[in-house]
């Protein structure tokens, strides 16, 4: 730590790299944290639910009741860890199983002893193909980097007999849907990595299994949950929404990262620990390219489910960019809209046609087209669309688009005026991933 | 006993028979995709005659288990 930063309060799964400086081998996670627990199958579910964790992958479930539900089930269970990670501005998956890989394979492999799995897929993001020359060798590098970590660690386990569920990892098409999990189990059984429409992966999964789906960082909490118990994950974070979680924070911040902080922690202080605003700001936008935009007025919002949900908004995964007074929020949106209608699977006709016709109006809103009718006509779209599609991607969008409203209301004046918005011609905060 | 309709988005091919069979219960959104409202009892025997009739057998009757 350099000086002058904020200590890592409450910092649990970064601990081990704050403590060593590099990715931890499977002998520093061992020196470290000492081999998982022999916990039987229904104590470590018990443990689980007595901690409170719910998923860190948005959706907020309780896992110890997923993991009950999939242990219920008659035949032999699938464990999958989503670390597919499609949101554009969201790194934490990624940096955990970079810097603590074992942690993750821990908690998926104590989660396949609960649920009686006989099988574990790593489900990681594949890599952009890098195309050609000495500048796309160093990516094809560094690109290669993430399967071939957990790979790596998979292997070094199964080396020293600390793999006890055969575990395999795959690369799921980099595709906004792909992560989300009927997806992944549709991409292991056939290849095709889009949403499915009947069952839950939990009911029938992987080869018709039943199948205990998470988010990467939900199983490293389960490794910790293992070895120190609930009352200890329990003494951070809020009484309804317990332990940490990881943020990636970008934008405008002085250190934008991936942080950890206790849940409860308000949205102003997550923004702090990666170095705080680095120029004056006028929205953060919380949960990813599905999620909300929060006008500077909600920066005390505790990060709780049921804070956002008061506030009638939702927590979604732990994703902050930070948009700075000087980039017109309205043409962010447009941007992230345009490619989030690109981002259909194209199966569901409300998503196919409702996605783009959103996208079509902002982009109006954006080149300051703006019209009574422009605004009944998004109105009527973005009240129409939701829970419509196969998956919740039409969902996520219309929550974005809705919250674009409402935050930058007062600036659309702006777009409305003969004269038209200076700042909406060079949209560039929020990432949109290179084509490929 | 409470029925509701849901409708497989990806089998749903928005050829909106459904909603000329059912307009009590399903209006069409813009580009033709059933938009399904709530299903009265009296309804239902003219549900399942639209569940029958979708070409490609995306409606489905199921019980209501939310309330
Ligand atoms: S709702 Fe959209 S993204 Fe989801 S499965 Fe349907 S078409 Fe694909
Ligand atoms: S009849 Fe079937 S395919 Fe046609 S709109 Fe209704 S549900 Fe969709």
């Amino acid at each position: 730590m350099t000086a002058g930063t904020a200590a890592p309060h409450a910092v649990r799964l970064l601990a081990g790299y704050h403590a060593l400086g590099r990715p931890a081998k499977l002998s520093d996670h061992l020196a470290q944290y000492g081999p998982p627990p022999t916990t039987t199958g229904a104590s470590l579910i018990q443990a689980v639910e007595e901690a409170g964790l719910t998923g860190r992958g948005g959706g907020g479930f309780p896992t110890g009741r997923k993991l009950r539900s999939v242990a219920a089930g008659r035949r032999p269970a699938v464990v999958v860890v989503n670390a597919a990670e499609g949101e554009p501005a969201s790194a934490k998956d990624r940096a955990l199983l970079t810097i603590a890989p074992h942690l993750v394979l821990d908690g998926a492999a104590l989660a396949a002893g609960a649920v009686g799995a006989r099988e574990i897929v790593i489900c990681v993001h594949a890599e952009p193909d890098p195309g050609e020359g000495a500048e796309a060798d160093a990516r094809r590098g560094r690109a290669r980097t993430l399967a071939d970590t957990v790979r790596r660690a998979v292997a070094d386990r199964e080396r020293a007999h600390a793999a006890p569920v055969p575990t395999r990892v795959t690369a799921v098409p980099p595709r906004y849907v792909a992560s989300e999990e009927t997806s992944l189990v549709r991409w292991i059984d056939t290849g095709d990595a889009r949403p499915s429409f009947g069952p839950r992966p939990f009911e029938r999964g992987v080869g018709g299994r039943p199948t205990f789906v998470s988010n990467a960082e939900t199983f490293a909490h389960i490794a910790l949950i293992a070895r120190y118990g609930p009352a200890w994950f329990r003494s951070c974070g809020s009484e309804e929404a317990p332990g940490t979680a990881l943020f990636t924070v970008s934008g405008a911040v002085a250190r934008p990262g991936v942080v950890e902080a206790p849940l409860g922690t308000p949205i102003g202080e997550v923004l702090r620990l990666a170095g705080g605003p680095s120029e004056p700001l006028q929205a953060v936008l919380a949960g990813g390219y599905g999620g909300t935009w929060l006008p500077p007025e909600l920066l005390a919002l505790p990060t709780t489910p049921s804070a956002f949900k008061a506030a009638g908004l939702a927590l979604g995964p732990g994703i902050l960019v930070a948009l700075p007074e000087r980039a017109c929020g309205v043409a962010e949106s447009a941007r992230v809209l345009a490619w989030l209608a690109a981002e259909t699977a194209g199966q569901c006709g409300p998503c196919v046609h409702g996605l783009p016709a959103i996208a079509a109006d902002f982009a109006e809103l954006a080149s300051c087209r703006v019209s009574t009718e422009l605004y009944r006509r998004l109105d009527r779209r973005l009240s129409v669309i939701s829970g419509r599609g196969a998956c919740r991607h039409p969902d996520g969008a219309v929550r974005f688009a809705a919250s674009a409203l409402r935050v930058f209301g007062r600036h659309l004046r702006v777009h409305a005026r003969a004269e038209g918005c200076l700042l909406a011609r060079w949209p560039s905060i929020l990432p949109i991933p290179e084509e490929w | 006993m409470t029925w509701r309709l849901r409708v497989d988005p990806i089998a749903c091919t928005g050829h909106g028979l459904c909603a000329e069979l059912l307009p009590e219960t399903i209006d069409l959104d813009e580009w033709g995709y059933p938009i399904i409202g709530s299903l009265s009892d009296g309804l239902l025997p003219l549900a399942r005659r639209a569940v029958a009739d979708c070409p490609t057998l995306a409606l489905l009757l199921e019980r209501d288990r939310t309330r």
